[in-house]
């Protein structure tokens, strides 16, 4: 499965992973109220160091701005009509920053790790008599079904491009939902015959 | 209630919801240059079919595997860096707006399907995801609050089309396979 994840051995790869998020939400909370252009400038050259210090492969990683790209023009507009520029590259720079900080965790933390430090949040749903791994294993599920949800929607699109001609259309959306609906029952069945999802609570016991 | 048989429901709207941003973006038509993805139409879809609570986890579990670090939202975008971007908003919107949705297509059980999906995609799957959208992209980019409506208007118009597309499959499917329709089982 894709993810952000950028394989290394950088120090940040080896941070724990909840002392980074502890960071990221102590860093999120101190730069959201910095209103002065020239401090945030100087906290995107500090940012833009941590992706450097991972080494080149990081600075690529600024790649992560470039779908905020036309967003953060607009809101640069929207600024300068609301009437003042200075305000419109403090909110651009404060933005950039965030999102850039988030992400360094992100590409340096694997989806495991991830789980596995968030785990504890899930442990209230003992006292609700469901196994707190149960949303582990939805995680699980949701891997392993956005494939076979992508494969079969475009073997209807195939079959849709050979009759018609053209490569796709809303029209296929009801189809691809009734077929992967009758799919996923199979899956509900087949996880109820192997002990169900109740099965994880025998074995964590 | 949180049986095999939801739990696997549940991972599958997430999983389309994945999918949906995933599909090439001429699935939809694009209006006035404003790229449309059809990723809200999963969350439409999941409200609407699941009802609401399953519907909001569906979309919770969707938005958790982002924050793991999957890249499902469309473009390619995922991990914690889109929590602190100005759509924010809009993510938080859609598990509220799914249940919403999933609230009406219950309360409006004697409507048939087409309109009730319809009346609820468009209160649920947009005028609350606007509601708690607007005010975040103004808040994350300390715009004013009709500054931001004006910014985020473009997209409605796409959001219309999944409406329509919501409502024509929600009726598709309660004739094709009418225990999948599980807001109004």
């Amino acid at each position: 499965m894709i993810s952000l994840y950028l394989p290394g051995q950088s120090w940040l790869h080896r941070c724990p992973v909840r002392l980074k998020l502890l960071c990221l939400a102590i860093a999120s909370l101190l730069i959201f109220p910095i209103s002065d252009p020239r401090l945030l400038g100087i906290v995107l050259i500090v940012v833009v160091g941590l992706y450097g210090s991972l080494g080149p492969q990081g600075l690529r990683q600024l790649k992560a701005l470039k779908p905020l790209v036309s967003l953060v023009v607009i809101i640069f507009l929207l600024h300068i009509v609301a009437g003042s520029w200075l305000e419109g590259v403090t909110a651009v720079l404060r933005l950039v920053v965030m999102v850039l900080l988030a992400n360094l965790v992100s590409i340096t933390t694997r989806m495991d790790d991830m789980m596995e430090a968030v785990m504890p949040l899930f442990a209230p749903l003992r006292l609700l008599g469901m196994s707190p791994r149960k949303p582990a294993l939805a995680v699980t599920l949701v891997l392993r079904f956005a494939p076979v949800l992508l494969s079969v929607y475009s073997s209807l699109r195939e079959a849709y491009q050979a009759r018609s001609g053209r490569r796709t259309s809303w029209r296929l959306m009801a189809p691809f939902l009734l077929q992967s609906l009758a799919m996923s029952e199979n899956v509900a069945e087949a996880l109820s015959a192997r002990g169900g999802a109740d099965g994880l609570r025998q074995d964590k016991a | 209630m949180m049986n095999d048989r939801s739990l696997v429901q549940i991972a599958f709207y997430a999983a389309l919801i994945a999918a949906l941003g995933l599909l090439p973006k001429v699935a939809i038509p694009v209006m006035g240059g404003v790229p449309i993805t059809a990723q809200t139409l999963g969350v439409m879809l999941a409200g609407v079919m699941l009802g609401p609570v399953r519907g909001a986890l569906a979309v919770l579990l969707f938005l958790f595997l982002v924050a793991l670090g999957a890249p499902l939202l469309a473009g390619g975008r995922g991990g914690l860096g889109v929590f602190a971007s100005p759509s924010v908003g809009f993510l938080v919107g859609w598990p509220i707006g799914a249940f919403v949705a999933g609230l009406i297509m219950q309360k409006t059980g004697s409507l048939r399907v087409l309109p009730a999906a319809a009346i609820a995609a468009t209160v649920g799957g947009i005028g609350i995801v606007y509601l708690i959208g607007i005010p975040g992209v103004a808040f994350m980019a300390d715009l004013p609050l009709m500054s931001a409506a004006i910014g985020s208007a473009a997209y409605i118009p796409g959001d219309l089309i999944k409406v329509a597309i919501t409502a024509v499959v929600a009726e598709t499917v309660a004739r094709g396979l009418p225990r999948a329709l599980l807001s109004r089982a």
